[in-house]
């Protein structure tokens, strides 16, 4: 018999998790499980220096690796500075186990010294949580938790130990299963009479798109996406997160769609008489105005959650399931089909777009961002693990670096959390330590999170670090630009000088001004073994273009002006 | 229009509060919610009233089939079910009147459970109709006070919906 303390409880849980590393930061109420932390050396542990860059860093490592990531906090302002971590991966269906301490059972409910009620607090942005009164209870719950965390729809967990609870005593079991209330409903299997009317929509189809996003990449559906993309010739547009899920590279790839969406996309999607929604969600970044949207298509939304079909749009035909499932029964059911004249449509658009691409600009001696975003991937090979930052940053990236490999991106989509980038990629490189792993943030976002500059160089991490730095919060900017008059209200910021705030870490760095240094820069970045950051000083006021307004039609796009030629 | 919804829940603390909370983060609009014990004492259940005009119930019952601790839900609305919501109303009256209140509630099959001086306390049983249809009759003698406990739900016949799985 095995009897443990709830510290050690919680050790021996992780550890039967199968979990290598944990993000945190100590404090009073957590202190016996830190304690026990020295007597399980198969568990890293990183020391975040603040609790939203550990719950990212855990966020960052989930998505790279598709495991479940964990982060660790005590009571109080360690669980609260937790919260925006914890509803990023909750936007972005991220599988997290947070794990908080909480004081003592006995004061639950006096206002303690550093008590919140973080089960209270978190309850909205959580699939779900726990706070563990019985230390008889631990085991179990931890065992449930990571099963809730990446089941399904996967997402944030929280467990709430109380500090009596983790010195408390009992045997340690680890039930083989989680001990969940019995469910009524079984997983559910698709009607075949469901999948052949999707066969029969998409055989009469003329010009049908795919919708992909980030539940392909869930449930490992990418190559069966390729297959039922080719037989079918259906062009495949790509949500923010889903890129990567279908190679930019494949000729039926049209990137990304919505917002600032290629222009060809969202016309595509305008155009389209059937539109093959996969793990997507139908966000107001991808749809603009509900009203206008792809009015002349009918709707199949393949989908594991049944609270968003018909959320937002309206759908002919709601596929409940996973996308793999779904795909893989799908697949012998339909016809091939060239779609020749469709092809053709989308083709002519595609010049259309070409010919206002700012990288055909001519040089000239200031960075363009995109330029920039462009160089990183023709030197990475379009290979590395890029995790972006929020912003104009972020969509640069999006639209220039052409991801051809799954989880190629790393990005908080769902909540727009500056900041993530930087954090995040620290989990990221935990998880793939063999993998480049590149930060792509604003000067405006990295300095969020900058503080944890130390905490890679305390692991000793290499990672490439790219600031788009142009002396703005370039979105917010850009909307002032074009919906405010020009009134640039509280968005010009002033940056540090990032090459010596990375030489106070002991960090390489360089900045970069002029064109001809910017593939050299990433190329010493790549080669050099420890971390390098490059400060990359790019044209003020560019902005990200195409851009769908906020609410207006996705076909209503403001578009970047076309240079006459010279 | 409106739409019956029941819903199986362990009986943990919070549960109430996370259904609330989905109710108020998904601005679903509630006619009202019962809670209760049931016949096995992990499982409680929910009775909920949804105002279809603004909410879809279909996404009620989605969002509260993601709740950890709901075992169940069934849109009961199209079934033959029982429909039960409780009253105790307070009414003024005298001594000499006493008769007259206590025909029409029964009438209503309801009855009178307190007299004092200058009022009586009516408690009725029954769907929404029967006790609107009560209380437009109490109205003009003055009604000092009600409370109802919401509509609870039941389907009828041999059918039935407990937390073990089994529907």
């Amino acid at each position: 018999m095995a009897v443990k303390t709830g510290a050690q409880i919680i050790w021996e849980s992780l550890v039967k998790e199968g979990v290598e590393v944990v993000f945190g930061y100590p404090g009073g109420t957590i202190l016996p499980t830190y304690d026990a932390m020295l007597d399980y050396p198969s568990i890293h542990h990183v020391l975040a220096r603040h609790e939203q860059g550990a719950t990212h860093a855990a966020d960052g490592y989930a998505r790279a690796s598709g495991k479940v990531g964990v982060a660790i906090a005590t009571s109080g302002p360690g669980a609260t500075n937790m919260v925006t971590g914890i509803a990023t991966a909750q936007l972005d269906s991220s599988p997290i186990v947070c794990i908080t301490g909480q004081v003592g059972t006995t004061v639950i409910g006096s206002d303690a010294f550093q008590e919140v009620d973080i089960t209270g607090v978190t309850l909205p942005i959580t699939k779900h949580n726990y706070m563990v009164t019985r230390v008889q209870d631990l085991a179990g719950t931890i065992r449930e938790a990571f099963h809730v965390a990446r089941e399904g729809r996967p997402g944030p967990v929280l467990v709430d130990v109380p500090k009596d609870v983790q010195n408390s005593k009992c045997e340690f079991v680890y039930p083989d299963t989680p001990i969940l209330y019995p469910r009524r409903r079984a997983p559910a299997q698709t009607p075949s009479e469901q999948l052949a009317r999707a066969a029969e929509m998409i055989s009469k189809a003329e010009r049908p798109v795919i919708l992909a996003g980030h539940g392909v990449l869930i449930s490992g559906a990418m190559q069966k996406l390729i297959e039922f993309a080719d037989k079918t010739q259906i062009p495949v547009a790509l949500t923010l997160l889903g890129l990567g899920v279908f190679p930019r590279q494949h000729p039926l790839c049209l990137g990304m769609m919505g917002m600032h969406g290629e222009a060809y996309a969202n016309r595509a999607v305008q155009s389209a008489d059937l539109l093959i929604a996969v793990g997507m969600r139908f966000d107001d970044r991808v749809t603009g105005n509900l009203k206008t949207y792809a009015k002349h298509a009918k709707k199949i939304h393949i989908e594991i959650d049944p609270s968003e079909i018909a959320k937002n749009v309206r759908v002919d035909l709601p596929i409940l399931g996973d996308a793999y499932g779904v795909l893989d029964q799908l697949l012998p059911l339909v016809t091939s089909a060239p779609r020749e004249a469709w092809h053709a449509q989308i083709h002519e658009w595609q010049m259309e777009t070409g010919a206002r691409d700012v990288l055909r600009k001519e040089e000239g001696d200031g960075l363009i961002p995109a330029q920039v975003i462009h160089s990183l991937w023709q030197v990475t090979e379009g290979n590395a693990i890029v995790v972006s930052d929020v912003g104009q940053n972020q969509m640069w990236e999006a639209q220039y670096y052409r991801h051809d490999i799954p989880r190629g991106l790393i990005t908080s989509g769902g909540l727009g959390t500056m900041g993530f980038a930087l954090p995040a990629a620290i989990g990221a490189k935990f998880a793939r330590r063999d993998a480049e792993v590149w930060v792509v943030a604003g000067d405006g976002g990295f300095q969020m999170t900058q503080a944890e500059l130390a905490t890679l160089q305390q692991e000793r991490l290499k990672l490439n670090i790219a600031i788009i730095n142009n002396g703005f919060l370039g979105m917010v900017r850009q909307w002032q630009e074009f919906f405010y008059g020009r009134r640039y209200a509280a968005t010009p910021i002033l940056s540090p000088d990032f090459v010596k705030l990375a030489d106070a870490h002991g960090i390489a760095a360089r900045r970069v001004t002029r064109r001809e240094d910017v593939v050299p820069a990433i190329e010493a970045a790549r080669q050099s073994a420890e971390t390098m950051l490059i400060d990359f000083r790019v044209e003020q006021e560019d902005a990200v273009y195409p851009m769908v307004p906020a609410g207006a039609d996705l076909h209503d796009m403001i578009r970047r002006p076309v240079e006459p030629a010279k | 229009m409106k739409h019956t919804l029941v819903a199986l829940v362990e009986d943990k603390p919070g549960v109430l509060n996370r259904v609330a909370s989905l109710f108020r983060r998904r601005a679903f609009n509630i006619e009202s919610l019962t809670v209760g014990r049931t016949h096995e004492p992990a499982v409680s259940r929910m009775t909920i009233l949804v105002d279809t005009e603004q909410t879809a119930p279909n996404l009620v019952e989605a969002n509260l089939m993601k709740l950890i601790n709901v075992v169940d839900v069934q849109d009961v609305t199209a079934l033959p079910t029982v429909m039960r919501d409780l009253a105790l109303i307070k009414v003024k009256a005298n001594t000499s009147q006493l008769a007259e209140i206590n025909q029409l509630a029964e009438i209503f099959r309801g009855k009178i459970v307190d007299v004092a001086s200058d009022s009586v306390i009516i408690e009725i049983t029954g769907d929404e109709d029967k006790i609107s249809g009560l209380l437009d009759l109490l109205r003009p003698r003055g009604i000092l006070e009600m409370v109802r406990t919401g509509q609870v739900a039941m389907v009828r016949g041999s059918t039935h919906q407990d937390g073990n799985g089994h529907n």
